[in-house]
């Protein structure tokens, strides 16, 4: 249970998806300027990897890996199908993206509203593809860890997201220089909480 | 339709992307890729070459399917698309530059969400004809590679003192060895390519006024 309270709290403010990877950096800018749009679009991420980190879990586990096949006959313990792990894990996120959204529509359709387009962009946002590919190469153990680690870094993509609209709301008020104003403050600003996040470094799990 | 290969048409097409129209700066697309490769110079020269040649290829396989595609599954086509490519890439990476290709680690793999990729796609290669789609990836991927560069270039000078590996501040400049001289350590850290590209951006619009957002 401690250990997965470690990965919980390591995937939100340690390995911030945003301010230590740049994952999901198109959406994060595109979609910042109110905190309300921020916040619809930020659990849309937390669902959506939640969901599709413990699936491509299974799938890294029970086809991709060298010798994961070796539950079906002993004879392909020797396949490694790793290079497809791409083109499977975008398949999958692509997918699962799809049925989410059908599922959410019958039945939570004031979810579902409230979401609008947000949830079939999801599919190409980097920090759900990240999430399963560093999933991958973080070797979890089991199911429970990887699905921590998927509404975790959610989680961190929520704050990260809901923070800057924030700021952004109010430097509309502010007197920014003509060519720094809108993207320019906005990466100069994601930056500085970057390095406020940075603080949580020296935290050892 | 019959233009010349290289008409001022199809040129444009090239030297836009570079400045006015750059995908980094102007379209905000590609942005994640573009700061967590860019700590030194080496993966982020990698990084720009895979990206380009990419979009080249991808934008003209789409555009040479373009009218067979359905417009409904054409999302997942495209996606279809560029993993396979992106596969070449990495196993390309893996065979050539390995150290490299751990360093880059899973941003190899991101390239196929990079939203240059389905941007250009979308918004060009599905509409027009193989040599310019061709022209267009091309010119985009440099506009993306001239960003990386320039962040790269500055982050290793100032961070470690290095260009592509090898040393440029001389050793007897630093304080350890009397001189005057400390790598700044904060251009390795991720937030300082933000604020690298925040300071950019600023240039940018400032030399081109007509970029101003209000």
């Amino acid at each position: 249970m401690e250990h997965l309270f470690n990965i919980f709290v390591k995937s939100i403010f340690i390995e911030n998806m945003v301010f230590a990877y740049f994952l999901g950096m198109c959406s994060y800018l595109a979609v910042s300027k109110s905190v309300k749009t921020a916040a619809g679009l930020g659990v849309a991420v937390i669902f959506v990897l939640g969901i599709t980190v413990p699936v491509d879990y299974l799938l890294e586990n029970f086809v991709l890996k060298e010798g994961a096949l070796a539950w079906l006959d002993p004879s392909f313990a020797s396949v490694d199908l790793s290079f497809l792990s791409f083109i499977m894990f975008i398949a999958v996120i692509a997918s699962m993206v799809q049925l989410v959204e059908m599922i959410v529509e019958k039945f939570a359709p004031i979810l579902y509203n409230q979401l609008g387009i947000f949830l079939p962009l999801i599919a190409v946002n980097c920090a759900i593809l990240g999430g399963s590919l560093f999933m991958q190469q973080k070797e979890f153990l089991n199911i429970g860890e990887a699905t921590t680690y998927g509404i975790g870094s959610g989680i961190g993509w929520f704050l990260a997201i809901i923070g800057v609209a924030a700021i952004r709301e109010k430097l509309q008020y502010s007197n920014v220089p003509a060519p720094l104003r809108g993207l320019g403050i906005t990466f100069i600003v994601t930056g500085l909480m970057g390095l406020a996040f940075m603080g949580f470094m020296g935290i050892k799990l | 339709m019959s233009d010349p290969l290289f008409s001022k048409k199809h040129l444009k097409l090239l030297s836009d992307p570079i400045n006015s129209s750059n995908p980094i700066t102007v379209q905000v697309l590609g942005i994640c890729s573009a700061l967590a490769v860019t700590a030194q110079l080496k993966p982020a020269v990698v990084m720009a070459v895979s990206v380009m040649a990419v979009l080249a290829l991808a934008n003209v396989i789409i555009s040479l399917l373009r009218n067979t595609i359905p417009n409904r599954i054409r999302i997942i086509v495209q996606l279809v698309v560029i993993a396979a490519l992106v596969i070449l890439v990495d196993q390309v990476l893996k065979a050539f530059v390995y150290d490299v290709s751990k360093q880059l680690s899973v941003f190899v793999g991101l390239i196929i969400t990079n939203c240059i990729l389905m941007g250009r796609l979308e918004a060009f290669a599905l509409g027009n004809r193989p040599w310019p789609s061709f022209l267009d990836g091309i010119g985009n991927g440099a506009g993306y590679s001239v960003i990386l560069i320039i962040v790269g270039f500055f982050r290793e000078l100032f961070g470690s003192g290095t260009l592509w590996g090898f040393r440029i501040i001389p050793e007897s400049w630093y304080i350890s060895n009397g001189g005057f001289y400390e790598n700044n350590g904060m251009m390795i850290l991720p937030p300082m390519a933000l604020i690298t590209i925040g300071i950019i951006i600023w240039v940018q619009r400032m030399r081109n006024r007509k970029l101003i957002e209000d």
